[in-house]
């Protein structure tokens, strides 16, 4: 299941992100970091590509040896990020795009609360439930 | 329709309520009413341009956000399209209603052509906050000629 979430806006700072409490979190801070540039590749190939319509899932960024990086751009350049670890069987394409789905679902939320200011980070008990939902079956033990 | 009208009665007498507390009729005054809404509309217009287009796919260019403010968001709000658009292609869009509902209600004409902008303020904001989320920095202004058809004017800001 997903080990690391992260939500950045659209001038590329993290709005929310959490990992499974690792010795390493630091290490998962760096990898959301790299893989901004990837996604910032894959969304100006997609415009230079002339395609009809831009998906919003971006599918795979890159692999690593223990861990993979998904990625998913909003029309509103808010991207997020999900990286799995390599070692589970691997998880369907649609399994991942329901992640996202319901991620995006959960920021579209928090930007309709009338308590929440955009730009802000994202600080919600909800936000951490819905991330342990569909990602966590046991493996956070973190979210409320 | 219920809830169209649910909304109609809401911005009325938000309006209302702007006006009857203000004991400074002179303009200083009227333009803190008028900013007020204009705030409310841009908040609105954020969690809005969030929401809505969740669905589509991405847009390819500025028109096609211009687009989906004409078709999608005005159904969305007031139930029906916007009646024209056209632009110079340099970055100023005209969208136009010829029977904008917050409107429709008042007058058919020229009588209360001075209390109308009142009433558009709360919309010119939506617009904005809707723009400012697909990643547009702009400045709208609305104009009426003969009431219930309005011009608003988005004019996009490089930065």
């Amino acid at each position: 299941m997903a080990v690391c979430v992260a939500v950045i806006a659209k001038e590329n700072y993290p709005l929310y992100i959490r990992s499974v409490p690792t010795e390493s979190e630091l290490q998962f801070h760096y990898m959301v970091h790299t893989s901004l540039d990837v996604v910032d590749e894959k969304v100006s190939a997609m415009g230079k590509a002339l395609v009809d319509q831009r998906e919003l899932y971006l599918g795979l960024l890159y692999p690593t040896e223990d861990y993979k990086v998904y990625g998913y751009v909003t029309n509103s350049k808010v991207k997020f990020v999900m990286v799995v670890d390599s070692s589970n069987a691997a998880l369907r394409d649609n399994e991942i795009r329901s992640m996202f789905r319901k991620l995006h679902n959960s920021y579209t939320d928090v930007m309709c609360n009338p308590f929440y200011t955009p730009g802000d980070r994202i600080q919600s008990r909800c936000a951490c439930a819905c991330r342990g939902g569909p990602a966590g079956r046991g493996s956070c033990s973190e979210s409320k | 329709m219920a809830d169209a009208a649910l909304f109609e009665f809401l911005h009325t007498e938000m309006v209302a309520e702007l006006w009857a507390h203000d004991p400074d009729p002179s303009p200083g005054g009227q333009k803190t009413s008028l900013s007020v809404l204009k705030g409310m509309g841009f908040r609105v217009g954020q969690a809005l341009g969030e929401r809505l287009p969740r669905e589509t796919l991405a847009f390819r260019e500025e028109l096609d956000i211009l687009k989906f403010l004409c078709k999608d968001l005005w159904v969305a709000v007031f139930q029906k399209q916007m009646d024209s658009l056209r632009t110079n292609h340099q970055g100023t869009y005209v969208l136009q209603d010829n029977s904008f509902p917050l409107l429709v209600r008042m007058a058919s004409g020229l009588q209360y052509l001075e209390e109308a902008p009142k009433f558009l303020a709360f919309t010119c904001g939506l617009l904005r906050g809707t723009l400012s989320t697909l990643g547009i920095k702009s400045l709208v202004t609305a104009s009426v000629a003969a009431l219930p058809a309005c011009k608003f004017q988005v004019v996009i800001q490089k930065a």
